[in-house]
């Protein structure tokens, strides 16, 4: 029993990281329909910048996540700009293979310089564990808890309250009619993508500071399971990306606790693949039907 | 092989067929020669290892960027996990050439049977998704099968399978290369071929012509994971040792660079960026670190100035260099 609780709290500090992920994920689907397969590796980008302001300039730890959160929302929203937009009426296929493309840009441009070897990421706090029978809590799960959902509250405030989150959201019911209401489109996605990148770099320097290491390749798994986790809420819809990244958090951490770590990998896999097959539009999602 | 004997009797209407027979029965037999070793006038030629080993690894990626092009580029679907059949390819044939003494062509045939079922298993579920869902599902397929093979002690787990005989030489490889592309352009050119296409070009409409694009899809992934488990046959028995992890995403990715870079769509596009992406490797090997920037940047702006990649959906043929129009033009089916 305490082994279950404890692994439940590992798998929803988990689940919290995968969500911040994939909230970029499902705001740029739902405006765009493109998987930003980048994504993943602004989240890399971002704990980066943090590791590089808190060991070289020693800044304290929340300075360093807010201006990695603003360095990263600036590289998505430019390659937004350079890779996708020209894209935009293009085929779904190119615009996808464009952005493999800029994924594998950003990792082993950051490999050269940095070099492949994974980096220790400066402690910042001092630990204090909090011990309920033998259920040890540690500082750093409460923190990435208020900090992600502290994140997630500023964004359902965003999308469903300011100005931008509304024009977002009427881009992505339709951009062309939002566009004859004098929404500016292109502006639009740029936020999208400014938000959801920023919500990434979070999830960076979030995970650096819990597991203590980054290396240039870390932003793959993570960047897949959070799409996985947004595919299992619904994808294009907000709640149901944060829903899908605990569900997934709590399975791989209950899939570890069992004893299967190796197969962890494969169980989110697994998991998408059923969900696809069984219900496409995700838990959340509502069925629309194609229209010719 | 097969078009030489089809076109002896017609050597004026078959001129193209024949020249490309000649031409490529010459390059075999002038680097079966070279890799061998020969002797002119005491002094002995011998192609380098490193270049013959390039020479092999182009035959393979040609073989696993064609295949790859039958399930991108002419049926339009995008699969992530072409690595993923590679790598079934690549056990089942090491297996069966180790542990249980079966011939070389028994493996690489079994390897490539294997991988086909594979294709059918992971195909008929996940085919009826669509477009980036089918992307994300064949590569959560790929790395389902590269776990799973870290999980078999049978195989060696993580650390690999090792010692497999050095059994792939220059004729396996030219023979199946040869043959791969051969049945993939006959197959595009068959019935199920053009079916193949109009499921790409909209898939829609061609259910409505009453053609079942579940199953032309399912066919394509078939055949695509067969040639790719043979490459990994191939592949397996040239290294000495095979491990998971070479099979990872970054392996699929290459291949659809390769194919990205050709022209979804065209086989002799594919055959060229093959053999000039793997020579461009070569050049690159001094400086690995940049391999990948060039690749991804390469990647990016071919997607960004000319999105249907080099070639597009054309062929090079041999009506570039004659202006009578009887087999050029009617290649490129999409006629846009």
């Amino acid at each position: 029993m305490e082994i279950l609780i404890q692994q439940l709290i590992n798998g929803i500090a988990l689940g919290s990281i995968y969500a911040l992920i994939a909230l970029g994920y499902t705001m740029v689907y739902g405006i765009i329909q493109l998987i930003n397969f980048a994504h993943g590796d602004i989240y890399m980008v971002g704990a980066f910048v943090a590791f590089f302001l808190i060991s070289i300039f020693h800044l304290p730890f929340f300075a360093a996540l807010i201006i990695a959160m603003l360095a990263c929302s600036l590289l998505g929203v430019i390659i937004e700009r350079v890779a996708y937009k020209p894209l935009r009426n293009q085929n779904r296929l190119t615009a996808l293979i464009t952005a493999i493309g800029v994924s594998f840009f950003l990792e082993y441009t950051m490999m050269y310089f940095v070099k492949p070897d994974p980096r220790a990421f400066p402690a910042s706090f001092k630990l204090h564990n909090i011990t309920i029978g033998n259920v040890v809590i540690s500082s750093k799960d409460i923190l990435i808890l208020i900090i992600s959902f502290t994140l997630m509250l500023i964004l359902t405030y965003i999308v469903n309250r300011t100005k931008t989150g509304k024009s977002m959201r009427a881009v992505s019911f339709d951009k062309d009619a939002a566009q004859l209401m004098g929404i500016d489109v292109n502006k639009t996605i740029s936020a999208t993508f400014a938000i959801g990148s920023s919500l990434a770099a979070a999830a960076g320097v979030l995970v650096g500071m819990y597991y203590g290491q980054i290396d240039p390749l870390m932003g793959i798994m993570p960047g897949l399971k959070a799409f996985i986790a947004a595919v299992i809420g619904g994808i294009g819809i907000i709640p149901g990306a944060a829903f899908g990244g605990l569900i997934l958090g709590v399975t791989e951490a209950l899939v570890s606790g069992a004893g299967y770590s190796m197969l962890r990998d494969a169980v989110a896999f697994v998991v998408l693949i059923l969900i696809l097959i069984i219900k496409p539009t995700g838990i959340l999602g509502k069925n629309i039907r194609e229209k010719v | 092989m097969n078009d030489q004997n089809k076109s002896g009797s017609f050597w004026k209407r078959n001129t193209p067929g024949i020249l490309v027979a000649v031409g490529l029965l010459a390059v075999y037999l002038i680097l079966h020669f070279w890799i061998q070793g020969f002797e002119i006038g005491g002094n002995k030629y011998q192609l380098n290892k490193y270049y013959t080993l390039n020479i092999y690894l182009m035959g393979m990626n040609i073989i696993l960027a064609v295949s790859l092009n039958l399930v991108c580029g002419i049926t339009g679907q995008l699969a992530l996990g072409h690595a993923g059949f590679m790598a079934v390819g690549a056990y089942t044939s090491a297996v069966c050439t180790m542990k249980l003494g079966l011939p070389f062509a028994v493996g690489l045939l079994a390897g490539g049977l294997v991988a086909a079922v594979m294709g059918i298993i992971i195909g008929l579920p996940t085919l009826r998704l669509k477009g980036d869902y089918l992307a994300i599902a064949t590569l959560g397929m790929g790395e389902i099968i590269r776990v799973i093979l870290i999980n078999i002690d049978y195989v060696g787990g993580a650390s690999g399978l090792s010692p497999i005989p050095k059994l792939t030489n220059w004729t396996w490889i030219f023979f199946i290369t040869v043959g791969t592309v051969l049945f993939v352009k006959n197959f595009i050119n068959s019935t199920y071929g053009r079916a193949c296409i109009s499921v790409r070009e909209d898939e829609i409409a061609a259910e409505t012509m009453g053609i079942n694009s579940t199953r032309y899809k399912t066919m394509a992934f078939c055949f695509g994971a067969f040639f790719a488990g043979v490459a990994g046959g191939l592949y397996a028995h040239n290294f000495f040792i095979i491990q998971p992890n070479l099979f990872n995403f970054f392996k699929s990715f290459e291949y659809l660079v390769m194919v990205v870079l050709g022209g979804l769509g065209s086989l002799t596009g594919s055959v060229l960026a093959a053999s000039g992406l793997t020579v461009v490797n070569l050049a690159l090997q001094n400086v690995p670190d940049l391999r990948m920037v060039v690749y991804s940047l390469v990647l990016i702006t071919v997607m960004l100035f000319r999105p249907g990649g080099l070639m597009g959906t054309k062929e090079l043929t041999f009506s570039i260099f004659k202006l009578n129009k009887k087999r050029g033009g009617d290649r490129g089916t999409s006629g846009n």
